[in-house]
C-alpha cells in the first residue's frame, strides 16, 4: 500500500537530507501560532502545488524543489502571503496574518 | 443529472442535519481530524483502513463494504453527504467509490471541510452513533472505474486527464510537494495525457468553480467531447474529483477514474512514459 496523498502532522519535525528542499515554517496572527490554517505551496507560474492544514503550534511544511515560490495562508482569522526562492535544504517562512 | 443533485452547500447541510434519511459521512486520510471535531451526527470512514483490502492493493470486496455501510448505520436508500479535508479529495474518492457499489444518492458537501471551517460553522466531538443496517450493496461499476490494460489502450485514443501539479506531470516532482519525495517509480506522464490539475477546478475555499468555467476549463485544455475519457493522479483520489466535475457536474459520457494511477502506471514495465524535464 502507497502512503495516500494526506499531510504527516505538520507539528512533528523530520531529517532533511542533503538532496531535499524543504520548505517549512509557521502560520502566526498578532504573534500567536495560528492552527487548523489551510496553507497552500504555489509555483513559480502561481499554479497550486500542495496544500496543508497547521499543526497545533501553527507549523507546515513542504517538500518541493529549489526555485520560486509563494506560501499563501488562508483562515477564518485571515490570509497571509509570501514569495521565496527556496535552495536545497530547510528554507524558513513566516506568515503573519493580516 | 445536474449540480444541485449532487453538490449541496453549507447551508443546506446545516438546515438538514437531523433530517431523517440523510446521512453525513465525514472521509479523510487523516482520521484525527474527526476526532478534533466534525459536522454532528457525521460518521466518519477511514479512507484507508476502511476503503482498501489491506493485503491486495483494491477495494474491500462486497460483502465487506456492506458489513462497513451497515455498522455505520447507512441504508442503502439514504442520502449519503460526503465531506472531508484535503479540499474534499477523500471524500470524491469516496463518491466516486459508494458509486462504483452502486449507492443511489451520493452527494458532495461543496467545499468540505475547509470551507466549513472557514466559515467558523460547528463542529462536534461527540460520538455519532446510529443503529446498524443491513446494507445491499450492488455489484462493482466498471463503467465508472478504469485498469491499467485500458489506460495503456486509450493512449492516442481517449481523452487521458492528468490532474496532478505541472511539477509532477512533468517528472520534476514524484509526489505532491507536501510529501516526502520517496517513491521509486519513474517519473512522467503518461504519452498523450493532458495537465489539467484538479486545483483548476476548485476555488480557493474549496468550493467546485461554476458550470460555465469548468467547461471552458476543458475545452480549452483540449478534452474532445468526441472520445471517452480517463483521469489520473498519483493514487487516485484527485482523480476521483475532477472525475467529479467532468460526468457529474459537467454530465460528460463515459469518464473513468483510473486508482491504480501514477503509483500503477509510473511502476510499469514495457509502457511508454513521457518526462519533460
Amino acid at each position: 500500500m502507497t502512503a495516500g496523498c494526506g499531510a504527516p502532522d505538520q507539528d512533528q519535525d523530520v531529517a532533511v537530507g542533503s538532496k531535499e528542499t524543504v520548505i517549512e515554517g509557521k502560520v502566526l496572527s498578532g504573534g500567536e501560532p495560528v492552527s487548523s490554517a489551510y496553507v497552500r505551496l504555489l509555483d513559480a507560474s502561481g499554479e497550486f502545488t500542495a496544500e496543508v492544514p497547521t499543526g497545533g503550534s501553527g507549523n507546515f511544511r513542504f517538500f518541493a524543489a529549489p526555485g520560486a515560490w509563494t506560501v499563501r495562508a488562508l483562515s477564518s482569522a485571515g490570509t497571509g502571503e509570501k514569495k521565496l526562492t527556496a535552495s536545497a535544504g530547510r528554507n524558513d517562512v513566516t506568515l503573519e496574518l493580516v | 443529472m445536474s449540480r444541485s443533485d449532487v453538490l449541496v452547500s453549507a447551508d443546506w447541510a446545516e438546515q438538514n442535519l437531523n433530517t431523517p434519511g440523510v446521512v453525513f459521512v465525514e472521509v479523510d486520510e487523516d482520521v484525527s481530524a474527526y476526532d478534533k471535531g466534525h459536522i454532528a451526527g457525521a460518521v466518519r470512514v477511514d479512507w484507508k483502513a476502511d476503503l482498501q483490502d489491506g493485503t491486495r492493493r483494491d477495494f474491500v470486496n462486497k460483502e465487506r463494504f456492506e458489513k462497513l455501510l451497515s455498522a455505520k448505520g447507512i441504508s442503502s436508500d439514504d442520502t449519503v453527504v460526503l465531506y472531508g479535508g484535503n479540499n474534499n479529495w477523500f471524500a470524491a474518492y469516496a463518491y466516486w467509490y459508494f458509486k462504483v457499489y452502486g449507492h443511489g444518492d451520493v452527494k458532495l458537501l461543496d467545499g468540505g471541510r475547509k470551507k466549513w471551517e472557514l466559515e467558523s460553522r460547528d463542529l462536534t466531538e461527540e460520538a455519532t452513533s446510529r443503529p446498524a443496517t443491513q446494507y445491499k450493496a450492488k455489484e462493482q461499476d466498471t463503467a465508472i472505474r478504469a485498469f491499467r490494460d485500458e489506460v495503456v489502450e486509450a493512449i492516442n485514443t481517449q481523452n487521458l486527464v492528468d490532474v496532478r501539479s505541472p511539477d509532477e506531470f512533468s517528472g520534476k516532482l514524484l509526489a505532491p510537494a507536501h510529501l516526502p519525495q520517496e517513491q521509486s517509480q519513474v517519473a512522467g506522464h503518461i504519452p498523450g495525457a493532458i495537465n489539467v490539475p484538479w486545483s483548476q477546478a476548485a476555488n480557493e475555499d474549496g468550493t467546485f468553480k461554476s458550470d460555465e468555467e469548468l467547461a471552458k476549463l476543458y475545452g480549452a485544455a483540449g478534452l474532445d467531447d468526441g472520445k471517452d475519457t480517463i483521469a489520473y493522479c498519483r493514487i487516485g483520489e484527485r482523480s476521483s474529483h475532477t472525475w467529479f466535475a467532468l460526468r457529474e457536474l459537467l454530465g460528460k459520457k463515459n469518464v473513468k477514474n483510473y486508482d491504480g494511477s501514477w503509483t500503477e502506471y509510473g511502476s510499469l514495465v514495457g509502457v511508454p512514459v513521457q518526462k519533460d524535464v
